[in-house]
């Protein structure tokens, strides 16, 4: 049976026990987790590969090579960290952090994802090794010419037993060259060199990632799986399983302007997140939001069944008899 | 020769200053009550607890991820049920601090000199959403190959996508499973221990004598 007892200067208590309230808790969710993980399992859609690019769509991969040589990639011209380029450095104003870090991931996308992969495999080829050496022997005007002659005949092309057909036309060593790079990416080799930097052990999928990036394959299966940036992709997952939805806030500034459509979105959102968030660590000292309890006074749900000091009162939760000793208090 | 401060505390001791000082701070009665203000009656205080919870289950299902490798989960059925176990366990973690922190906000819990409490709070928020982010790169599937390639340029145009390169695997599967969840556990700690010594803070509306 409960009842109060109030001294003056003291605080009213009653008995609580937290460790029970921890085991129970801890029973409670391990329950709810194991029942969902049953029932829901979690999601894992397969990676996609170089090898799996090349063989469901060897157009993409051979036109992207081709504009990588050509230099007209996202990759090829991004800026820092990977290079000297300037295509995707942002900046506000004289604010530009990202060039200021300046290159520290050296990528150079027409030597490392085309030519290098090409260098090695000739070893063997001696067709390949040929149209390399005519290529690499060939004027800047010259190369410009067959890449543009050969980008704008890919545009048609069409694919037969796994080879890249395009119509007829002066596009020199190239078709030679793409037909060798698409026979060492359908083998998963190409997976495996733009993966090596050197050594046995390998993590960094810089390459890899940033060559797929610049395709639209990899794109094509994240929008079939809801994940673009104006599919609010940020927070989504694959299937129909919750994702990152505490990212909601960051996501919902790519939706709208003057965010969304502006080459600079990324930096304006960072910058926003950050004051944002440097704005919840310090609530208790900004005037106006550290007083919206008390304009909206939810607090009176919460403590719905305290009386102010009145006594009889109880609380919205029974927490057991509340006679007995008080707390230490700080003050 | 030695002199004594106290009868229990040696002159010069750091190791007794240290323990006299927490004993003083953080008395355990304090540390452990088995009382609490007779305002403690809300469901709202359930979710910190239960964020405490889904947390444990988070760090043991990722310890048991973590010692059969990156790959175990992807390739038997054991590996992706304790992978289901730990994608659960975060989206539960989440929805109980998020509960959690809302439920702080409108007690606005901050008064009274727990403004630290707040501050620590809302950093493991923060960092907790780093913890995930990492986690969600680590996957090694289709959603962190997408997640990597389009995440890249919002932490390139910040400058730190030299040094945070979130399409490095073994940088973001060591942050997710050792220096960021080290991280959380301390802060969840020193958060558990601010509010211990501080105590739960009274209703807005509470009479001087009901403050703490």
């Amino acid at each position: 049976m409960s009842t109060t007892t109030q001294r003056a200067g003291a605080i009213r208590t009653a008995p609580y026990d937290l460790v029970k309230e921890l085991v129970i808790a801890l029973a409670g969710t391990l329950v709810l987790i194991l029942i969902l993980a049953a029932v829901l399992s979690s999601p894992d859609a397969p990676s996609v590969t170089i090898q799996s690019w090349a063989q469901k769509q060897p157009v993409d991969l051979v036109t992207t090579a081709t504009e990588e040589l050509a230099g007209s990639t996202v990759s090829a011209g991004y800026g820092a960290p990977y290079n000297e380029g300037s295509g995707s450095v942002q900046k506000l104003g004289f604010f530009g952090p990202q060039s200021w870090a300046g290159t520290r991931l050296s990528v150079d996308s027409a030597q490392d994802f085309v030519l290098k992969p090409l260098q090695a495999a000739s070893a063997t080829n001696s067709d390949l090794a040929a149209a390399l050496s005519q290529y690499n022997g060939a004027s800047d005007s010259q190369r410009s010419a067959w890449l543009d002659a050969y980008s704008k005949a890919l545009k048609d092309a069409k694919e037969e037993n796994g080879q890249v057909v395009v119509a007829e036309g002066d596009y020199g060593p190239l078709p030679i060259m793409m037909a060798g790079l698409l026979q060492i990416a359908r083998a998963g080799a190409l997976d495996g060199y733009l993966l090596s930097s050197g050594g046995f052990y390998q993590t960094d999928y810089t390459r890899p990632l940033l060559f797929m990036g610049d395709g639209s394959y990899l794109s094509s299966l994240a929008e079939d799986q809801h994940l673009l940036g104006n599919q609010w992709g940020m927070m989504n997952e694959t299937g129909s399983y919750p994702g990152q939805t505490w990212l909601w806030l960051y996501t919902l500034w790519y939706q709208i302007p003057p965010y969304n459509g502006n080459a600079n979105a990324d930096l304006m959102v960072v910058l926003t997140m950050l004051v944002l968030s440097l704005a919840l660590v310090l609530v208790p000292f900004i005037p106006g939001v550290r007083d919206i309890p008390r304009w909206i006074p939810v607090h009176r749900l919460i403590w719905r069944g305290y009386s102010g000091g009145k006594p009889g009162a109880q609380p919205a939760r029974p927490v057991g008899s509340v006679t007995g000793p008080t707390l230490p208090s700080d003050s | 020769m030695s002199e004594k401060l106290t009868p229990d505390v040696e002159a010069g001791s750091w190791t007794g200053a240290i323990r006299q000082r927490l004993a003083a701070g953080l008395p355990i009665e304090r540390l452990l009550p088995d009382r609490q203000p007779i305002y403690v009656g809300s469901w709202v205080y359930v979710f910190g607890v239960i964020t405490i919870a889904a947390l444990v289950w988070v760090i043991g299902s990722g310890v048991v991820l973590a010692l059969f490798g990156p790959q175990w989960w992807h390739t038997t059925s054991a590996g992706r049920f304790f992978n289901s176990l730990h994608f659960w366990s975060v989206q539960v973690f989440f929805v109980f601090m998020v509960l959690h922190l809302w439920g702080q906000f409108f007690m606005a819990s901050w008064r009274n000199g727990r403004a630290p409490t707040w501050m620590i709070g809302a950093v493991t928020f923060l960092i907790s959403i780093l913890a995930a982010f990492t986690g969600y790169l680590a996957q090694q599937n289709l959603d962190a190959q997408w997640i990597g390639v389009n995440a890249k340029d919002a932490v390139n145009s910040s400058g730190l996508g030299g040094f945070f390169n979130v399409l490095n695997f073994g940088q973001m599967y060591g942050l997710h499973v050792m220096l960021v969840p080290i991280a959380i556990t301390v802060l969840v700690v020193i958060h558990i221990v601010q509010v211990r010594v501080r105590g739960v803070v009274a209703p807005i509306d509470a009479p001087r004598e009901e403050l703490q």
